[in-house]
């Protein structure tokens, strides 16, 4: 098929950008999306041109790393799908793709189509973690029972890929969904349940301070999540916040 | 220069313990004068620069994604090994070694598989006291499940997304040592060179991939974290950005790169749809505990499927050919990788393959389905289920076992593996060769170490499923953390390393050399015209079987596109600013080095042997067939100048502990 795109070109942080139009060809509907973009930019090397540049790098859904604005929606139009695994059986001859990047105040443009997603990192920082040293001295794994219910919802939790779409969906560009599946992945589990408080109370703060939106429940994260991480994470994050807050000193 | 694998003395079951018990310790007031530079925050280099970090030393950690959790670790699916025999199914550490050194084909050091086995326990422990969300059963224990070329349960999971949850894990360790300040963490930095001054590893040149700044970076060691070089083959299951920079820039400056032909084939990949595709995508081997793999038996039907006449669902159980089980009765569908990937591709050979290209065959789940459905309907007291209620029932088992993995295929392929079986091939996929390392992990280069896939000291010519998870998280949260201690015993008093010595300079000078060469260049081909035309080569002539004539010719090959590479490559923009050509145009230049020598080991090497399959050196009935008596060694090659000019060195294995016979699977 033959495509008309029109891609977010931008030199660097603090230059203008704007969309720019090309034309691609004998786009097979097997391909990925990213093949498509790889298919450009061949297109534009040849050319003499600069190809775009855009964040990628396991092609299986999986490390987060893509991103893309694909006609107004984070990784597109298909659900529970990322970029990478996003093929273009989905589009249709003659379309006229938008390419833009992930667009959030707290996610500033690099270049092109890479933002700089480090804020979710500083999150992580402020308390991603549970605080047990890594010794290999602790207690056998079976020591410590966990309900199958509980460990299926914390692995539901846990498998965030940290991609950005839920921000990127939301119109205050808030980064609740992503927060608070970290924190309800160890709020769910015995041994995360210990600090629990702390790490909801400094989790939510360093989100602030990063400059991310507040959360108005309209569920756009949700829809654009490529891996259905629930509101429910919300929910909980709240009531894990709030007792936290109630039970501070 | 030294060539010494430094195994400790004792048997086998105490070395490591009593090893601990002898080697020098850095009181934890002089640790806060050391720096370790880690390069790669994978399962290996994450969980080394946390531990070391807990211990007390300043971790300098470098990797070229946007964020430490993107590493390629987080893409492996199926599990992680570990010996707790916690099934009751007579699992040991003893038999883990065994599974492991036999699984290897016999090339692998015992003392360092041994080591692997033991603390494999440790590992899962650890993971689970980090938070990693490993499956459960309903008395809220561990689950376990079984793998390729293994006869117990001992494979840990997460769903299919094991190597997410213990990459997560080893990130979330690094994220508290980063809030204390004892890891500075260099996103988006890419190792360009290893800086040595008096013969030890002192510090790197990296590049800012950002801004384009190039960095001088010091410290008293400097770990090997980067992952394996898969990607010499263009297509592969490894991620675009993974690459053989790191390793083979201290190659250059040294270190030994051993066995680079042992590359493994993974046997279930989606096959390959056309020529634009810039990866393959692996299905976990864990399908393959549930799946049963096919092709139709006559040759009527390959032509009436891949016309679209018949579908497979139309052939009865008479009209397939379930090769494995027919040739390996004993292990079946579960047979070790390269026995997997070399019967599909015999089958493929022959003119079985299922799809367009003749790449295919199938993966089928129609008898686990209607197993589990039956089970299923005994348990919930269904009396006389009709056959779509089993279906239905079975479906929801395997949906919770793979879902996920079905999904992706769904996806790429744009069928429903539920109703109709899949379609895979063998693909490229871990690297067991790597650089040369002692049992300290230690390289030919004194305080340069180099750990999980990057060495090459666990997997022998072969991996065993969930193997590469367990080794990354061994070396990085409990071997090196008391190796390099050791070593760095002796640095105490050295005191900051200033990077304005000569040393630093000169290296920073090659790499911006280099870099300007390439934005310079007035080429006409673009780097992937390269990366592509040496992966062709590579795939045809160095892939899963390999014959004398053709590696000669791969070697001539490899040659001529270097040189043309160097002359007409084409790299636009400039290297003052973030330019993912001019990345990609210094990652392949490596390469085409790498493929040479990746294409001479396996000429030199007449036998065959794990991923190492030489068609002059087979049984009558298609078999690899090693020769212990030549080649039990690890070929070690010193860099000289440029790949052809490499000297090998032998380190001649021994098996004290396990008897060096033929791998059997039938």
């Amino acid at each position: 098929m033959d495509l008309t795109l029109k891609v977010w070109r931008q030199a660097g942080a603090n230059d203008k950008g704007a969309l720019v139009e090309y034309k691609v060809t004998e786009i097979s509907d097997h391909m990925s999306f990213l093949e498509m973009m790889d298919t450009l930019n061949e297109q534009l090397i040849e050319q003499g041109e600069e190809p775009v540049a855009f964040d990628h790098d396991c092609r299986e859904g999986i490390c987060g790393m893509c991103s893309l604005h694909i006609n107004g929606e984070p990784h597109g139009p298909d659900a529970g799908t990322t970029t990478c695994q996003l093929h273009m059986r989905k589009f249709k001859d003659g379309d006229t793709i938008y390419i833009e990047p992930f667009r959030a105040r707290a996610f500033p443009v690099i270049k092109d189509l890479v933002v700089d997603r480090s804020a979710f990192d500083r999150i992580q920082h402020a308390g991603g973690y549970i605080s047990v040293n890594t010794s290999g001295n602790t207690q056998d794994a079976n020591a410590i029972p966990v309900p199958k219910v509980d460990a299926d919802k914390a692995f539901d939790a846990a498998t965030c890929i940290g991609c950005g779409a839920c921000v990127a969906a939301c119109k205050n560009a808030s980064a609740m969904l992503f927060v608070s599946a970290k924190i309800s992945q160890f709020a769910l589990l015995p041994q995360g349940k210990v600090e629990a408080a702390e790490r909801a109370q400094n989790m939510v703060s360093q989100m602030d301070k990063e400059g991310f939106g507040n959360c108005t429940n309209t569920g756009a994260c949700e829809a654009e999540c490529p891996k259905g991480i629930s509101l429910e994470n919300i929910a909980r994050m709240n009531r894990e916040y709030l007792s936290a807050s109630l039970g501070s000193e | 220069m030294k060539f010494d694998a430094k195994t400790p003395e004792g048997p086998i079951a105490s070395k490591w313990t009593s090893y601990k018990d002898h080697i020098n310790l850095v009181n934890p007031a002089n640790k806060r004068l050391i720096d370790v530079i880690v390069v790669g925050t994978g399962l290996a280099g994450g969980s080394a620069s946390a531990t070391l970090a807990e211990l007390g030393y300043n971790v300098k950690a470098f990797c070229y994604q946007d964020s430490p959790r993107r590493a390629h670790s987080i893409a492996a699916q199926g599990g992680i090994n570990a010996a707790k025999n916690y099934q009751g199914d007579g699992d040991s550490t003893y038999r883990l070694f065994y599974d492991t050194v036999k699984g290897g084909d016999y090339r692998s050091r015992e003392a360092n598989v041994y080591r692997l086995a033991e603390v494999s326990a440790n590992i899962i422990d650890q993971c689970v006291a980090q938070g990693v969300p490993f499956a459960r059963d309903y008395g809220g224990l561990l689950d376990n499940r079984s793998f390729g070329g293994v006869l117990v349960s001992r494979t840990f999971y997460a769903k299919g997304q094991t190597g997410q949850q213990l990459l997560l894990g080893a990130y979330s360790a690094m994220n508290r040592q980063i809030a204390r300040g004892k890891i500075a963490m260099y996103n988006r930095h890419e190792m360009l060179d290893l800086v040595v001054v008096d013969g030890k590893a002192r510090g790197i040149i990296a590049r800012n991939l950002v801004t384009g700044e190039i960095e001088r970076h010091s410290a008293h060691a400097v770990v090997i974290a980067s992952g394996g070089y898969g990607n010499v083959y263009f297509l592969s299951t490894n991620a675009m950005g993974s690459n053989v920079t790191a390793a083979w820039k201290i190659h250059k400056k040294g270190a030994y790169f051993a066995n680079p032909c042992f590359t493994q084939i993974h046997p279930t990949c989606i096959p390959r749809s056309g020529e634009y595709q810039s990866k393959l995508t692996l299905m976990s081997e864990s399908l393959r505990n549930d799946g049963r793999i096919w092709v139709p038996k006559n040759m009527e039907d390959v032509h009436a499927i891949r016309e679209g006449r018949k579908k497979p669902t139309d052939l009865s159980e008479e009209e397939r050919d379930y090769y494995l089980e027919r040739r390996y009765p004993a292990f079946g569908n579960l047979v070790p990788r390269d026995v997997a990937s070399r019967a599909a591709k015999e089958r493929c050979d022959a003119g079985y393959g299922v799809n367009k290209t003749g790449e295919a065959v199938y993966l089928d789940f129609k008898s686990a389905i209607e197993r589990y459905g039956k089970e299923q309907a005994r348990i919930h007291n269904i009396e006389n289920p009709s056959h779509e209620k089993i279906v239905a029932l079975g479906e929801e088992v395997v949906r919770a076992k793979y879902g996920n993995l079905f999904q992706m295929y769904e996806k790429i392929v744009d069928e429903d593996p539920y109703k109709t079986p899949m379609m895979i091939y063998p693909a490229t996929h871990y690297t067991m060769g790597g650089i040369w390392v002692d049992y300290d992990l230690m390289t030919t280069i004194p305080g340069c170490y180099a750990i999980g896939e990057a060495n090459f000291s666990d997997h022998g010519a072969n991996r065993l499923g969930a193997s590469a998870l367990m080794q990354g998280l061994a070396d990085g949260y409990f071997v090196l953390p008391y190796t390099i201690g050791n070593y760095l015993a002796d640095d105490i008093r050295t005191g900051r390393i200033s990077t304005d010595l000569p040393e630093f300079e000169e290296a920073e000078k090659q790499v911006r050399e280099k870099l300007e060469f390439f934005v310079n260049n007035t080429g006409s081909h673009s780097v992937d015209h390269y990366h592509k035309q040496l992966g062709k080569v590579m795939w045809d002539k160095v892939g899963m079987s390999r014959n004398e004539k053709g590696l000669q010719e791969a070697i001539d090959e490899i040659k001529a596109i270097r040189e043309d590479f160097w002359k007409n490559v084409k790299v636009p923009g400039n290297m003052s600013e973030m330019n993912p050509e001019l990345e990609k145009a210094m990652r392949v230049a490596d390469f085409l080095e790498l493929g040479e020598l990746f294409a001479r080991d396996a000429l030199h090497r007449n036998e065959s042997c794990g991923g190492h399959f030489r068609e002059e050196y087979q049984t009558e009935d298609g078999e690899a067939l090693r020769d212990d008596k030549n080649f039990a060694y690890v070929a070690a090659w010193e860099y000289q100048g440029e790949p052809s000019k490499a000297v090998l060195h032998k380190e001649q294995l021994e098996f004290k502990d396990i008897e060096l016979k033929t791998r059997s699977y039938k």
